[in-house]
């Protein structure tokens, strides 16, 4: 993922003429107002939604009909969105299996990967067993069980408690920096948006548009000494002062 | 209770290990009480029988009963047997056909604006007011009540497979769309079992109606001979003034239709028990 770029208008005016690049093994966080279209344009990233005007450029070369990388995205949703009657390790072995390999020659690789979300003592449980934080480990466990490029998430943790919030974002930070693998984070939470990116993209609504895009690169290893340190608190309120001027850009009435 | 406080009595550690009456008590007071309502009911039966000497052809004890049961046996089994057959094989159809239906009106809107006006007329339409139509144009009486348990039995599963194939959860949907899963993937791996509960409550409802169905159309059709079934063996019954005989045969019927509830109802915990809502016990 070298250069995607999409430029993109909606009728209905859920983004106008919003255009952004993301490079390669970035940890770029969407931030917004509810109703800014930051879902919107995760989703039309990944080809889930309808395109009015625009297009959306990957420097990947098998592009599949429905105009996305085949294979080389990943998503994971604001729920969990597993399937209730699969065990935890059938819903990790779903995309591999809707590739057609079979079960016996993936068995250790998604054994590794639910080693690294810590569930490899679940993988016959079922999901209505999880906790909600264990379920979305799973999600993530399947969205990396394809090995991406590119992970997109949809506030993944924007249901979870703050405590499990925190766990998840070191999982994430720890797996993107594993793996190499580029991140677009949607979420509405400033701290975590400054905690976990090295980019930011706030955006304003009506019209859904980027209103201010700034790298956010930090010298000091993020963990729990960050999440105390001037360095991060400075870059909070540099992101809150950013959504204020978006909020404020559209009408101010959030 | 007593037995709780009987054990802290006698070893005075009652948290030690569980009796038998506390692991299984509930269980077997779910089997008992209904059990001994149901003993209750038959001995007030059988107490006005004998308090008012009730003529038997009119009401006949449980007593009577018991006997015609084993003494008519002979010519009830094979009527039982008849519309056991015919219950199972028109609610083996209705499978198949609901199913397949179902399936193949959610692929698109178009077939499902063609198909669905038809099942309803067939479903709203009193059955037995088709069944003497479809004895004129079927070659024995069997296949025309095949066809009117089928009838009946199709509509509740066709309806509720086709709710459950539509109720798939959207972001579900999205990452089998996201994966490049075909349309038959998404069917096999997503769709069916998505629509198992929704299924499973079609099974019960047209386990049940199959047998009522089969039942009214005889009725309807009046069958006779050595393929009747039961509901042929109830109005001859009647019509001789045998009562027993008939209530022995309503007894047949009930205990068919209890089988046919247990089957249903297990077949569905078979599949759901281990994920679904509605086979798990609340624990908090």
């Amino acid at each position: 993922m070298e250069h995607v770029t999409k430029i993109f208008s909606n009728g209905t005016v859920a983004l106008n003429d919003m255009s952004l690049t993301v490079r390669q093994g970035e940890f770029v966080s969407l931030l917004g107002p509810s109703g800014c279209g930051k879902s919107t344009a995760l989703r039309i990233i990944a080809a889930l939604g309808d395109v009015t005007r625009g297009a959306i450029d990957w420097p990947s070369s098998r592009i599949s009909a429905k105009g996305r990388p085949e294979g080389d995205i990943s998503f994971v949703f604001q729920e969990p969105t597993l399937m209730p009657w699969a065990t935890v390790f059938g819903n990790v072995y779903l995309p591999l299996k809707l590739r057609g390999q079979s079960q016996s020659g993936v068995r250790d690789q998604i054994m590794e990967i639910l080693r690294t979300v810590g569930l490899q003592d679940f993988a016959n449980a079922y999901p209505r067993e999880l906790s909600g934080g264990m379920k979305m480990r799973v999600s993530i466990a399947r969205a990396l069980v394809t090995k991406p490029k590119l992970l997109l998430m949809d506030e993944p943790f924007a249901a979870l408690d703050e405590i499990t919030r925190q766990r998840l974002n070191d999982d994430v930070l720890r797996l993107w920096h594993e793996t190499g693998i580029t991140v677009v984070f949607v979420t509405h939470s400033v701290f975590e948006s400054a905690y976990l990116s090295n980019r930011i993209v706030v955006m304003r609504a009506r019209p859904g548009q980027v209103f201010d895009d700034f790298a956010l690169d930090t010298s000091q290893i993020r963990d729990e000494d960050y999440r105390s340190s001037d360095e991060y608190h400075q870059a909070c309120a540099k992101v809150s002062h950013a959504l204020q001027g978006a909020i404020h850009a559209a009408g101010g009435e959030h | 209770m007593s037995d709780k406080v009987s054990a802290i009595e006698h070893d005075g550690s009652a948290y030690a290990r569980p009796g038998f009456w506390s692991r299984h008590g509930e269980t077997i007071l779910k089997i008992l009480i209904p059990a001994a309502v149901l003993a209750l009911l038959v001995g007030i039966w059988q107490a006005i029988v004998v308090i008012y000497q009730t003529p038997h052809y009119i009401l006949p004890g449980p007593l009577l009963v018991l006997e015609a049961f084993f003494e008519d046996w002979g010519t009830l089994a094979p009527a039982l047997w008849v519309t056991t057959k015919i219950t199972f094989i028109s609610l083996g159809l209705a499978l198949v056909g609901g199913v397949g239906i179902a399936v193949i009106m959610v692929q698109s809107r178009w077939i499902e604006t063609a198909l669905y006006p038809i099942t309803v007329i067939l479903q709203v339409t009193p059955i037995v007011a088709i069944a003497p139509l479809i004895l004129i144009y079927t070659p024995t009486t069997q296949i025309a009540l095949l066809i009117c348990a089928f009838l009946v039995a199709f509509f509740p599963i066709l309806s509720n497979m086709a709710q459950g194939l539509k109720s798939v959860d959207h972001n579900l949907l999205n990452l089998f769309e996201l994966y490049g899963a075909s349309r038959w993937q998404t069917l096999i791996h997503l769709k069916l079992p998505a629509s198992m509960p929704y299924f499973m409550t079609g099974l019960r409802i047209g386990g049940g109606l199959a047998l009522i169905a089969a039942v009214v159309a005889e009725f309807a059709a009046g069958s006779a001979g050595a393929g009747s079934g039961l509901a042929f063996r109830l109005l001859e019954s009647q019509y001789r003034l045998n009562i027993p005989r008939l209530f022995a045969a309503l007894f047949m019927l009930a205990c068919l239709g209890v089988a046919i509830f247990a089957l249903t109802s297990f077949i569905s915990w078979l599949f759901l028990h281990r994920w679904h809502e509605s086979s798990l016990k609340r624990e908090n």
